[in-house]
Formats: C-alpha cells, structure tokens, sequence
C-alpha cells in the first residue's frame, strides 16, 4: 500500500486570478464565479477565502479566524478546507 | 408530478448579432439568420443585463455570430462588470486588435474563449472558409500579453478528429490554460452538414485515448475537456440543465429563447424584450414554461427513474430527429425511436469506410448569407 502524502499548502494562500468570491443577493450566499461556472459557499468557506489574498500565511489566517469567530481551535477544519481549495484550484 | 420551481436564470447569453466574418459549417445559429434583422440597440441590451442580474443571473455571455462586430461591446462589458456579472466573450478572434483588447480589459472583461477550428492552415481556413488562422495565433498571443488564462475552444467533426493530437500540441504551444475539445452538436448548420460531420465510432474512440494520454503527460499544464458527441451516447445529455432551469439565451433581435434553438420549435410563443420585462418571460412566459418541470414528459421518460438526472435530454433534438418536441430524446437507449440515431452513426461509418470525398454526393453547405437566404426561402 502506498500513502500519497497530504498535498502541500501554498505558503501564503492566494485566490485564482481566474475566480471571483462575491455576494450574491438573489442566493444570500458568497459564490465563486469562474469562466463558464459558478460555486454556491457556505460561510465558513466564504470566510476562509475572503482571507486568501495571498498576505497571510496559512497559521496567521487560522489565528484571524479564531479571533474573528471566537474559537480556539480552527487549525484543522480550515487546513482541510484549504486543502480541497487547492486541489480544485480555488487558490495558488 | 411536480410543480416546477422557478430558479434564477443563472446563466445569460447574449447572442449579440448573427453577423459574422466567419462561414463555419458547424455553426449552430439558425440556418435562416440573415432574415433575422433589427439588432437591439445599447440601451435595450443594458435593460437586459439589469433585469436579469436583479433575477439572479451571475455569469454573462458575449457571444454570436461574432460579438466583437458589435461596436458598443466594451460599453456592454463595462455596464455588465459594473452590475457584477462574470463576463465571458466567446469570440472567434477576428477583430480583437490590441486597441481593443485594452479597451476590453479596462472595461473589466473577466474571460476570453477563442475558438479555433483545427490546428493547421488549411484546414482551419477550409472548414471555416476564411484565412484566419494566422490572425488567431497573433490574437492568441495578444491574449496571454493581457494576462488572461488562454482558453481555447475547438470544435470536433470527422475532418479534424484524426489529428486531435496535433490539436493539443498547438494549443500546449500557444500555452493555453484550458482546451475544450467539443464535438459538432447537430443543430442549425451542422445538421444541414451531418452526414459530411458526423465521426465514426472507430475515431471517436481512438481521439479519446489520445487526450487521455496527453492528459496524463502534461498534467496541470493544460486542463483537456473532451465533450463526447451525444449521438454515440446511452443517456442524453441534461441539456440546458432541463428547460427554463438556468439558462436565458437573448437573441440578436431580442427573442428570448431557453434554449440556442427553441426558434425552431413548433407551438412556443417567443417572448421578445422589446414587449415584456425579463421576469415576464422568465417566470411567466408561454415559452419558459412549455418544457419546464416534467409535467410535459411522456414515456418512456415520465416514469424514469433517471428523468431528474437528464430532463428527458434536448428538446431541440427530440424534434428534429422524430418530430415530436416532447418525445424522448431519441439519443436515449430506452427510447422507442433510438433506432433513428444507430442508423445515422451506421451511415456516417459508411460514408467514411468508402473512402468517396462525400462532398460529390452532398457538399458541405458552408454559413453563408447567399446560403442562409437560399434555406429560407425554401423553407418559406
């Protein structure tokens, strides 16, 4: 068996320049619009995208994440988060 | 039964004009379009835009014919980002100089797809009965200079599918992002043209392991999408995702259509946006809710278990292969007339395996105005 080790994140998270994050109205919801596309987020998705715009690194978006929702420990949802970002090329 | 939910129209085409510098034998605009005049001027594009962006609409289409014969695009685009729209221009090239392609991205155009119509001179010239094949590699680069992912668009048919690999390499040279490999969808010109279009089997498959090998090669360099062509399918395609779903296709003169075609289908009064608002003839029209939900279906469709998943397939097709909109469409294996489809794939194989240039039985009818007003007086 074969363990495919956990993709590396990139050092400072930084949107696709090919997507948008915006509100839109109509869905009360953030999506991200790309060519010929659309993805309906959910909050804390929103949330963690709204801070990739590649100034953070990941440890000091987690820790804005705490303090902005109060929580002590994010670390794992949002590396996980990240990570499914970054396979789907969401962020570089 | 259900009663069907309207959602917002998602998606909005703006088919700016049919004119266009192109003569493609597979272009899916109407055959008839030279009797389509009286193009919306700025003002009635501009209501559109905000009536459909206050339903909901979020990516926007400029598209043709070619959009970038319209002289007021940068102002449509401008007006469009400004309401918060994704804007994609689907474009053949021809035209986009540099001066415009700045003018463009300072309005805040977000995507470009050019199409490309084979990957060498010849036969990108022919099939689209141009010289633009030079012109398209410069706009290629003028693309990239503007620092917009390259996305090309070619479309598949019997004379270019032997070399999709050739294809790929020129777009791996143009250092396109994304290539989509579409394969001719039989409407409009291209139907007029399927006997001469239609690939075999034999070649479909073998275009297949060729893009799965190159997939394999090159990674994420360029992300391959290879739309199989839906004749040589099981299961139709979910075509608009099911009618009156997401999809708004605002024609050059301001018919609103659900779908690229619908003009074509008997029984629909298309609504125009010259006479009612956008929410009149998405959530109210005759048109818009002819085909929406499933109450329209008959068998074997309204009792399938699989009718949520392709919405009975392309009504479009449905009536142009058996002459019933409603019918199922006949790509479908549990149709009753599925035969119809085998029997034009066994022709093509024939056709093909004869070796005979088929122009000498049936020439390619190329999109032409001469042509287009030839097959509407024989229509008439």
């Amino acid at each position: 068996m074969t363990i495919t080790p956990a993709p590396s994140l990139p050092e400072r998270p930084r949107l696709n320049k090919l997507f948008r994050l915006q509100w839109e109205e109509v869905q009360q919801a953030y999506v991200l619009l790309y060519p010929e596309g659309m993805v309906k987020l959910n909050q804390s998705a929103a949330e963690i995208l709204k801070r990739c715009d590649g100034t953070l690194t990941v440890a000091e978006l987690i820790v804005e994440l705490q303090l902005a929702f109060g929580e002590t420990d994010l670390r794992d949802p949002v590396e996980g988060m990240l990570r499914a970002a970054f396979e789907k090329d969401w962020i570089q | 039964m259900t009663q069907p939910t309207v959602n917002p129209p998602f998606w909005l085409l703006a088919e700016l004009t049919y004119r266009c510098p192109l003569h493609c034998v597979f272009c899916y605009n109407p055959v008839n379009y030279d009797s389509i005049k009286n193009e919306l001027d700025t003002d009635t594009w501009i209501r559109v835009m905000r009536e459909a962006r206050a339903l909901g609409a979020a990516q926007l289409g400029f598209s043709g014919g070619e959009p970038l014969l319209r002289d007021d695009l940068d102002i449509l685009v401008a007006e469009a980002r400004q309401l918060g729209f994704y804007t994609n221009l689907i474009t053949s090239g021809v035209g986009l100089n540099e001066k415009r392609i700045a003018s463009l991205k300072q309005a805040g155009l977000d995507h470009i797809q050019l199409s490309f119509q084979d990957s060498t001179q010849e036969m990108n010239d022919f099939l689209s009965s141009t010289k633009t094949f030079e012109l398209k590699k410069k706009v290629a680069g003028l693309i990239k200079k503007y620092d917009y992912p390259m996305v090309m668009n070619v479309v598949l048919h019997r004379h270019n599918i032997p070399h999709v690999d050739k294809i790929i390499d020129m777009a791996l040279d143009l250092e396109a992002e994304y290539l989509e490999l579409a394969n001719t969808q039989y409407y409009g010109w291209a139907m007029k043209n399927r006997q001469q279009l239609l690939p075999t089997r034999e070649q479909l498959v073998a275009a297949e392991a060729t893009v799965n090998a190159y997939r394999e090669k090159i990674g994420k360099q360029c992300k391959l999408l290879f739309v199989v062509p839906d004749y040589f399918e099981e299961r139709p395609k979910a075509c608009m995702n099911g009618w009156g779903s997401i999809f708004l296709d605002i024609a050059p003169d301001g018919a609103a259509l659900p779908c690229h075609n619908a003009r074509e289908l008997p029984g629909l009064n298309i609504p125009n946006v010259k006479e009612h608002s956008i929410r009149e003839i998405w959530v109210e029209s005759q048109a818009f809710n002819f085909f929406r939900g499933d109450s329209w279906m008959q068998e074997p469709c309204r009792s399938c278990s699989e009718k949520e998943k392709d919405f009975g397939g392309c009504r479009c097709q449905a009536f142009l292969l058996t002459g019933d909109a409603a019918a199922t469409d006949p790509v479908c294996s549990k149709s009753p007339k599925h035969h119809i489809v085998k029997q034009v794939i066994n022709e093509a194989a024939l056709i093909n395996k004869s070796g005979q240039p088929p122009q000498t039985e049936h020439p390619l009818v190329f999109r032409t105005d001469k042509n287009s007003r030839l097959l509407s007086d024989a229509k008439r």
